[in-house]
């Protein structure tokens, strides 16, 4: 029977593990930058800039904020993490290989036959990947379920999904804005990984969302601005977050498309385009 | 015939289980007085949610539920559970192979007056399209009960069409079901009508009718679509040497093409199908649409004297 979840009587971090200072979590999230540039451009395709933007918070869940236990994916008690935008699968597959989910050298295989690590994320091939994704706007529906399980069994994990602004445009996202509201969800977080850019350009100029944070009050939401770039704002708004009980949060993150590569900050050309060898090579020297 | 809702029974077998299982969870979308869910909402208000008319979200909440250890049952119409949602069904259901049973009430064209909006008439077409799908369509309420039993006790994805108006009954209540293996319901030589849900009790009429005028019919109630009972398919064209096969479904997709499929690798003897043309039904009380768009007994006699004609 696959994906049955099976506890484990074995003893369980009741904490993050590697609970990493601020200084160490902007190393990380540099080193988790730096293998989505190296990953991508060996695999010659994927989606860079949606996973630079998205490194900074994934870092803070995976080494500071999220009780989960590399040594047991499928511990019953783990905070969950779903990359709803699961284009961005490179920068959960570092963290992932980081945390050491499974061998940092596996990396390299990334959207090759026979790779566990396939173009948009797989549940049933990779260890710790919770969700299947890549057609946008389901992973907060799959959290609702998630996060609802936990209320049925009594287990006080928490569920994060990560959304991206553009999938916001998907009436899904909204059917699961309300109803995370309806069942006053209040053992999940969404956070908007709101980078202002899709494939084919500006947010604003393709399907305008503005004003996104009203939007989401108006569905019933607990919500938080913050500057997704900023590990104090990050870990700040996800402990705020845990202590809300009325209902669902969502943080909406400013980022920046491509960040920490000068070259791709704010270019849509990377957004489902990989650096060639030679530009790779100048941006693994600037996230050194 | 003694006519029973499938619909109910299924309402009040999910209650059984509810009772039996505490991991069972059922969803919901705004419809469960009519596909019945409200029994097992009544008694496990905790472990039920209406997901309102959202029927895309209810099938991505009853994956992280299902990734979470539970059993999920989720119900709306049969045409909201196959085309309002497919993408859902594609990526949370059929490519995770998580433990969700769709239960469709409303399926083919007898629901009726609500016209074709509401007639799913091309469900099945898409759910068997989809890998790891197991593809259940009763043929009364007792076997109805019993796939829903084998469904919650059976890992996997599955799709179950029930129907809105009450149907006879064709078993007895001993009647055991078998996940993926068809039942002779009658013996015959000359040709074998294969069918599926309301169709069953109409092939047997059909047969009747049929015996009389001395055609020896045998009838296969093929209860699974998916996985296929290819060996009762492969048996039937060797010792009748001839097939009608008859649902209440568009020609493309659904169990006349599967089976051709088996008949034309395995054994190609002539077939004939009674199932719906290239076209939409309109509204009219679910007997006259049947009617008209030639579902009938009547229908089924007339295909099985054309295919044992060219034998």
């Amino acid at each position: 029977m696959p994906n049955q979840i099976k506890e484990f009587p074995r003893a369980a971090p009741r904490a993050n593990i590697f609970n990493l200072s601020v200084a160490e979590l902007k190393e990380m999230a540099k080193k988790l930058r730096r293998h989505v540039i190296t990953m991508t451009t060996a695999a010659g395709s994927g989606h860079p800039g949606g996973s630079l933007s998205a490194a900074d918070i994934v870092t803070a869940l995976y080494f500071k904020v999220m009780r989960h236990n590399p040594q047991d994916p499928q511990w019953a008690d783990r905070d969950r993490f779903i990359l709803s935008k699961g284009h961005a699968a490179p920068i959960l597959y570092a963290a992932l290989a980081e945390s050491g989910y499974f061998p940092v050298e596996e990396l390299a295989t990334l959207r090759k036959l026979g790779s566990r690590l396939q173009g948009h994320t797989d549940r049933n091939l990779t260890p710790g990947v919770e969700m299947s994704a890549g057609s946008l706007g389901m992973g907060l529906s799959f959290g609702i379920g998630v996060a609802l399980a936990a209320r049925l069994d009594h287990r006080d994990y928490c569920t994060y999904v990560l959304l991206s602004d553009g999938e916001c445009e998907e009436g899904q996202t909204w059917e699961a804005t309300l109803s995370a509201a309806q069942f006053k969800v209040d053992n999940l977080v969404a956070i908007v990984d709101c980078n202002r850019m899709q494939l084919s350009g500006w947010t604003r100029d393709i399907m305008n969302l503005e004003p996104l944070k009203q939007k989401w009050q108006a569905f019933g939401w607990h919500t938080i601005d913050i500057d997704g770039h900023d590990f104090n704002q990050i870990l700040a708004a996800l402990q705020e977050a845990q202590k809300i009980k009325t209902g669902p949060t969502v943080i909406i993150a400013h980022t920046i498309k491509g960040k920490g590569v000068s070259f791709m900050e704010s270019n849509v050309k990377f957004h489902g385009k990989v650096a060639t060898p030679e530009e790779a090579e100048r941006a693994l020297k600037e996230l050194e | 015939m003694v006519e029973v809702s499938t619909r109910e029974t299924y309402g009040k077998t999910l209650v059984e289980l509810g009772k039996e299982n505490r991991d069972i969870v059922v969803l919901d979308a705004d419809l469960s007085p009519s596909t019945m869910t409200h029994f097992f909402a009544q008694e496990f208000p905790e472990r039920f949610f209406d997901c309102g008319l959202e029927e895309q979200n209810m099938i991505g909440i009853a994956a992280g539920l299902a990734a979470s250890g539970k059993t999920v049952f989720a119900s709306t119409f049969a045409i909201f559970a196959s085309c309002r949602c497919f993408d859902q069904l594609r990526m949370c259901l059929s490519q995770t192979g998580l433990n969700v049973k769709i239960v469709a009430t409303h399926g083919g064209i007898s629901v009726g007056e609500d016209g074709t909006s509401h007639h799913a008439i091309e469900d099945l077409a898409l759910y068997c399209s989809l890998p790891g799908f197991t593809v259940v369509v009763p043929a009364d309420a007792i076997e109805a009960a019993e796939a829903v039993k084998t469904a919650a006790n059976t890992y996997g994805p599955f799709y179950i069409r029930l129907s809105r108006p009450k149907t006879p009954l064709v078993y007895s209540k001993d009647y055991h079901f078998t996940l993926g293996k068809a039942v002779t319901m009658r013996g015959g030589k000359d040709a074998t009508i294969i069918a599926m849900g309301i169709m069953v009790a109409r092939a047997l009429a059909a047969s009747d009718v049929l015996a009389k005028q001395g055609i020896d019919c045998r009838v296969i109630n093929m209860h699974t679509l998916k996985p296929l009972d290819e060996e009762a398919i492969i048996k039937a064209a060797s010792e009748t040497g001839a097939i009608v096969v008859a649902e209440e479904h568009l020609a493309q997709g659904g169990l006349g093409s599967r089976v051709a499929q088996v008949v034309a690798r395995e054994r190609p003897v002539p077939m004939s199908f009674v199932n719906l043309k290239d076209s939409y039904a309109l509204s009219g009380k679910a007997e006259e649409l049947l009617q008209r768009y030639g579902l009938t007994a009547k229908d089924i006699e007339k295909a099985v004297k054309s295919v044992v004609g060219r034998k």
